[in-house]
């Protein structure tokens, strides 16, 4: 390897050193705090008592039933299930999505591709909760969407399709909270492709699909991974589109711990499943830095 | 641990105090403190305000007991205000010697919650039950059983707070149970009542409840008086605030003074200021809701002085939520917790 | 119909390194057309909404600019805003210029002990969720006495800026040509040189996509800034989420509005400024 591929050990921790401070002073030493107090018990005036507890952890399996006896209690995994499928499904929507329109804005010219990512992102200037409720106004009953069902006599006078409050608005709500989260890395990992390398790639082999499949996919791959990772973490912890949009009727893994938090006042249950939560993704994340290494294996002429 | 964080962010607190102006640095809810109160105080005492602001009780009570300062006076509810003194998060301040305490309503005079008026002075009061459309809704709104077991015109159309802290009541109230009860036979009536109920609703949240029902997207929603009352004058003359007869369930805030503070001279300033009947009708008619001080009315818009919602009828009866004990509360958030799993 | 059809010949007429002919789908440009319309639907209907005569959100009374008046006489909101802005701003430059050397530094450091840990340790604030990070940063900060105002709120949302900063940056180092640096070094005395004059132009996409998400992200975010905030430093958000006691008012849809037109016309300034440069190159 040349001198400028690699850098030297010194030089390489030196740059490390800020980001491994900032987060490891401000991140990591309030992660303690957190682990510590998913072992203490809960103090239900907020905070926490002082002593070593695993009722947390129990909470998370099993339930004292209302008469004290400990049985086994399948309703927390139901709500993991429940978060992993909507912020796997939402992903799955946004790479789809995401990729497609990366791909489209890297064929633009350069200066109109700039534009077009602007213009992804200045809707999230405004927000979240605003936006949150203009998608109300949109999906509920009598909205934009009903409207035309209605004018059309599809639906009786106060007729709705009845979308808002359902799993396909949290749906909604979930894609166009994280969309752009996609679509930026993947644009970035895109826009370093080779247009003449492309050009001659199709003209021996006419297909298409053989292009996209042999050279722009595998360059596309470590933005599409990155872009996964920012979708589904985040989604995987959202409250606010299960709570406006899904009508806050079943629990997700973060309304769960949102909920013990600020109203339950249970802090140790809330740690503990965000605990939970921290070891689910860090051993996904663990296959993604496994993935990546053979990405970037196959990625490289 | 906490006292430790407590004292160092006094002391903290207190350095920087004494660096600044005179400032009052106010926490509460975004539009819950009016304008024309605020620029009158300025007026007067010169003191400037800087208001800062929370979407709850708990996020209140998790940032003073997380150790937050800096605040000098915080409005929490009556029940949280009995933790907070519970929890030695606020400080004892000379009320009764206030020239103005003596315009408090002997009624609110020495609260359950606040038993010798150490710590609080009375905010606004008011009530949460359910209202409805009336022009979409044939009942009248007489019994809590047309909120928890609704009939099929409300059906899918029922908005219920996000919250247990109301509702919870209600269900007490309907099923004729005591507050902050540590039976869990108890609890398991009250988590059948959610159960039964949870199919007609549409949605859990404690925002919006004008929009949804001016909309006719629900037709029946738990309800704040005050924020009912605004929604019958400006969004839709239907919307009815209910009086069941098996009664209202009651909230009060207060001003009361953080351990931490760091201008506690302006709060006490302020505190004898809100108890002037001119002043706090300032604050009663900015945010529709009632206060406890004698003399108010007469600067009140005559609106809110008659309006039903401010006004409940003598046969139903107010009760106010309470501080429950750690086993009564674990009870409450089980139920909660199992009601939306 | 017809503008897209002109659009697309505009497009074929520009492209000079022939990048419109390759791997085309002819469901592109509609299905691109269909994400901006999705994108900016419920901004179309909070900007009308911002003209609403009635003081609830969702509700329609008739044409009134009394929120402007309200944004424009209202203190608290504009400092709200402003904070958000501040600490924005403030936070993308720190956590981008963190996430670039971190970035590189995992990129260009070969193989090494520690490397999957670090990828952790930077992808750790996305991780954990935000009412937790916000309660244990708020015990933290009042245990060690932190009290810097605006700072603390910086602070924290420097911490979880990076690793949206970062992910983009990393996305674009991965693969990257190298011959051009390694000849750029052969050419130029100092490493600073190379790397300014060649391997930054060459990561920009990634560095400008990575600080346009951290902007939004810091706009965003309510739980970690209402935890945090200090007395009098509300931000926009935290105000919003606040207004549950009495309702959410169109002003919200108005301010909202103005900060979308301000970025509009950044965006505008950008664009026009950028003309004549791009198009020799």
């Amino acid at each position: 390897m040349s001198e400028v591929a690699v850098i030297d050990a010194r030089r390489r921790w030196l740059a490390l050193a800020p980001a491994y401070l900032v987060i490891g002073v401000f991140m990591v030493i309030p992660l303690m705090i957190m682990v510590a107090i998913s072992f203490m018990e809960q103090n239900v005036y907020g905070g926490v008592f002082r002593v070593f507890s695993t009722d947390a952890y129990t909470q998370f399996l099993f339930q004292r039933d209302f008469d004290g006896n400990l049985v086994f209690n399948p309703a927390y995994l139901v709500i993991l299930g429940r978060s992993v499928a909507l912020a796997a499904a939402a992903t799955a929507i946004c790479v789809a999505v995401g990729f497609s329109v990366a791909w489209f804005i890297v064929r633009q010219p350069p200066r109109r591709r700039n534009l077009l990512v602007f213009l992804i992102t200045i809707p999230f200037w405004t927000n979240l909760l605003v936006r949150a409720y203009a998608w109300v106004i949109i999906l509920g009953r009598g909205g934009v969407i009903d409207s035309p069902f209605r004018a059309l006599g599809l639906l009786g006078p106060d007729g709705t399709l009845g979308l808002l409050y359902t799993n396909t608005a949290i749906l909604i709500g979930l894609t166009y909270t994280y969309l752009p989260l996609m679509v930026l890395p993947i644009y970035a990992s895109l826009e370093k492709l080779d247009f003449r390398l492309v050009e001659a790639a199709s003209d021996l082999y006419a297909d298409k699909w053989w292009t996209m499949r042999q050279v722009v996919l595998p360059l596309a791959a470590p933005g599409v991974i990155a872009g996964a990772i920012l979708v589904f973490v985040p989604a995987l912890g959202d409250f606010i589109s299960p709570n406006l949009l899904g009508g806050a009727k079943r629990l997700t893994l973060g309304s769960l711990v949102q909920f013990q938090f600020a109203t339950a006042r249970n802090w140790p249950f809330g740690a503990a499943v965000a605990v939970i939560l921290l070891v689910f993704v860090m051993a996904s994340l663990a296959l993604y830095v496994r993935l990546t290494r053979k990405a970037g294996k196959a990625g490289q002429p | 641990m906490t006292v430790r964080i407590l004292a160092a962010g006094a002391a903290l607190a207190a350095l920087a105090g004494a660096a600044t102006a005179e400032e009052l640095h106010i926490y509460n809810w975004t539009d819950y403190t009016a304008p024309e109160l605020i620029e009158k105080f300025e007026a007067e005492t010169g003191i400037d305000v800087i208001v800062d602001t929370y979407d709850t009780n708990e996020t209140l009570l998790a940032k003073l007991k997380s150790g937050a300062t800096g605040y000098d006076i915080v409005v929490p509810s009556q029940h949280f205000v009995k933790i907070m003194i519970q929890e030695g998060l606020l400080q004892k301040i000379d009320i009764k010697s206030m020239p103005n305490y003596a315009n408090v309503d002997p009624r609110w005079k020495n609260p359950p919650w606040d038993p010798n008026q150490e710590y609080s002075v009375p905010w606004q009061w008011g009530s949460a039950s359910f209202s409805y459309r009336a022009d979409l809704y044939s009942g009248k709104g007489e019994s809590l059983k047309e909120f928890f077991e609704p009939s099929e015109e409300v059906s899918g159309r029922l908005q219920v707070f996000a919250s247990p802290d109301e509702v919870y009541n209600m269900a007490n109230l309907y099923l004729g149970l005591p507050f902050c009860s540590e039976d869990p036979e108890d609890a398991k009536k009250v988590l059948a009542l959610f159960q039964a109920q949870k199919p007609h609703v549409l949605t859990y949240s404690s925002e919006g409840m004008n929009d949804r029902l001016a909309t006719g997207e629900v037709i029946m929603a738990t309800h704040w008086n005050g924020y009912s009352l605004v929604g019958r004058r400006e969004a839709n003359p239907n919307i009815i605030y209910a009086y069941p007869k098996e009664g209202i369930v009651g909230w009060f805030d207060s001003l009361v003074v953080p351990v931490g503070a760091s201008n506690v001279e302006a709060a006490r300033k302020f505190m004898n200021f809100v108890m002037d009947p001119e002043n706090i009708a300032l604050q009663s008619n900015f945010a529709a809701y009632s206060n406890g001080i004698m003399g108010s009315e007469k600067y009140m818009d005559e609106a809110l002085r008659t309006a039903p919602e401010l006004n409940p009828p003598a046969d139903v009866p107010v009760k106010f939520g309470e501080a429950c004990s750690a086993e009564a509360q674990k009870l409450i958030e089980r139920v909660w917790t199992q009601l939306l799993q | 119909m017809s503008a897209r059809t002109r659009r697309r010949a505009e497009t074929q007429a520009e492209t000079h390194s022939g990048a419109g002919r390759i791997a085309h789908f002819g469901w592109l440009g509609p299905l691109a057309l269909a994400f901006y319309a999705f994108l900016y639907s419920p901004i179309v209907v909070l900007i009308a909404y911002s003209f609403n005569d009635s003081r609830f959100a969702m509700i329609w009374q008739g044409f009134s600019l009394k929120w402007y008046a309200t944004v424009l006489e209202n203190g608290d909101i504009q400092t709200a805003a402003l904070n958000s802005l501040v600490v924005a701003t403030a936070a993308t430059a720190i956590s981008v210029s963190i996430a670039t050397v971190a970035a590189l530094a995992l990129a260009r450091g070969g193989a090494f002990r520690g490397k999957t840990l670090s990828m952790g340790l930077i992808a750790l604030p996305i991780v954990v969720p935000e009412i937790v990070t916000a309660v244990a940063t708020l015990m933290f900060f009042s245990a060690i006495g932190l009290s810097l105002g605006l700072g603390n709120l910086i602070i924290a949302h420097t911490v979880f800026c990076i690793p949206f900063a970062f992910m983009p940056i990393r996305a674009r180092l991965q693969g990257m040509d190298e011959t051009l640096e390694q000849a750029a070094a052969d050419l130029y005395a100092s490493r600073w040189e190379a790397f300014r004059l060649v391997t930054l132009p060459l990561l920009a996409p990634g560095i400008f996509a990575g600080a346009v998400l951290a902007f939004v992200i810091s706009l965003d975010d309510f739980i970690i800034s209402l935890m945090i905030s200090d007395a009098g430093t509300t931000t926009l958000p935290v105000y919003i989420f606040s207004m549950i006691r009495r309702g959410v008012t169109p002003e919200v849809n108005a301010v909202s509005t103005i900060l979308f037109s301000v970025s509009l016309v950044l965006v505008s300034i950008y664009w026009l400024a950028s003309r004549p440069k791009k198009d020799e190159a």
